[in-house]
């Protein structure tokens, strides 16, 4: 294998044994070298990096998921609550329904009771005023009838007398 | 273009001493680069860390073009490597192409010297045929020399030896021609005010095409080498 006429600036006619060499182990000592000190290092930090986006990016589908579920927690809880609340208004009313008949049936009953005993107080009284007159107009018939029997008096004496009773009626009432 | 090359002969070794130079410069650069790059580290890169960065992302993407990832992956650094390497090479011999010294070359891309691309190809066939073996088994490697039928025996192993040929002179032939032509567009420069000023603008855009060339010339090496790979190790082949 004669190359050195084609290479710039050769012209004797010998194969470059020492080039093939040099070239190998140049090349190859370089790619040693690179390994341990660039393409290593940065190999480990690419990895790395991967690593870590894919951490990251498990760590943001945990919490969308850890979120997702805590809110479905919160609505069930608002849903009980509010459940809860409307039952709570529900059975308020209820009462509050069953207190006001309780109430107005007390009511009712109170005022019928005084009516009544409104009613009895007043017919009480009223045979209490009726047997009074009629104890006061017998009195006065009695008073009449004395007045009548103890002295002959004239028609003018008979009004007199008889306004006198009356006078006297009034005084003694 | 009739320059001299420094030549040393150590036993039946013969060294071209501005190859083995420049060679040297690359890896130097090269290891420079990436070793810098790669200081303090951080989770969160920044500055010349996101740049290694979308390296490695590069080569892992030509790579799981050619195969799976739990194959492939363990090409990576190789891979790395060679695209950082092959692209500097490329690109060292543009600032100061043809530094003449006592009628000798000596600064020039050390990938345009096909010892040096046919080296590394053959490195990379040798590579790919030492794990085909390794992980497919020898019955498996020698049995795709005959897949799908037996006549194209002649072709496959006609393959082997032109995929190197051509992984290597490819990547020398875009570089040589490179180089050739920047030293005529710069030997035009030196010859006067006239020159210059008529150099001056195919020269820039030679210059720039030539980075151009460079960087690309490692991209399809690095592809190729992975696909001469994966050529060899992955099951579906």
């Amino acid at each position: 294998m004669n190359l050195d006429y084609l290479v710039l600036g050769a012209e004797a006619g010998h194969f470059n044994g020492g080039d093939v060499l040099a070239t190998l182990i140049i090349f190859l000592i370089l790619m040693v070298l690179l390994k341990k000190f660039a393409w290593g290092p940065l190999m480990g930090i690419m990895q790395q990096r991967e690593e870590l986006v894919a951490g990251e990016i498990e760590a943001a589908e945990n919490a969308r998921i850890e979120s997702a579920k805590a809110l479905e927690e919160q609505k069930v809880l608002l849903k009980e609550a509010r459940t809860e609340a409307q039952a709570i208004i529900e059975s308020a009313k209820k009462q509050g329904e069953v207190q006001r008949d309780e109430i107005i049936t007390a009511a009712r009953t109170e005022a019928n009771r005084l009516k009544e005993s409104a009613v009895r107080e007043i017919e009480t009284e009223k045979e209490k005023a009726i047997a009074a007159v009629r104890d006061e107009v017998v009195s006065l018939s009695v008073l009449a009838a004395s007045k009548v029997l103890g002295k002959e008096i004239s028609e003018e004496d008979n009004s007199a007398l008889i306004k006198e009773t009356i006078a006297k009626a009034g005084e003694a009432k | 273009m009739d320059h001299g090359a420094p030549e040393l002969t150590i036993g039946f070794l013969t060294f071209n001493l501005s190859t083995v130079l420049m060679l040297v410069i690359t890896a130097i650069i090269v290891f420079l680069i990436a070793f810098i790059a790669t200081r303090n580290l951080k989770l969160k890169p920044t500055g010349m860390q996101n740049f290694m960065e979308w390296v490695m992302d590069f080569v892992k993407g030509i790579i799981k073009n050619n195969m799976d990832w739990k194959t492939g992956g363990r090409f990576h650094i190789l891979g790395i490597t060679l695209i950082m390497f092959i692209a500097v090479a490329n690109l060292l011999g543009l600032p100061f192409s043809g530094i003449v010294i006592d009628g000798q070359l000596w600064w020039k891309s050390p990938t345009a010297d096909p010892t040096v691309t046919l080296t590394l190809a053959s490195m990379v066939t040798v590579l790919a045929t030492y794990y085909g073996i390794k992980m497919r088994g020898t019955k498996h490697y020698f049995g795709t020399f005959v897949q799908p039928m037996s006549f194209l025996l002649p072709l496959k192993i006609i393959e082997e030896f032109a995929n190197t040929l051509t992984l290597g002179l490819r990547l020398y032939g875009n570089i040589y021609a490179g180089e050739i032509l920047l030293g005529l567009i710069a030997g035009i420069a030196g010859t006067g005010v006239l020159g210059f000023l008529g150099g001056l603008i195919p020269g820039m855009a030679w210059i720039g095409f030539s980075i151009f060339i460079g960087f690309i010339q490692a991209f399809i090496f690095t592809m190729l080498t992975m696909v001469y790979l994966s050529h060899k190790v992955s099951a579906d082949h």
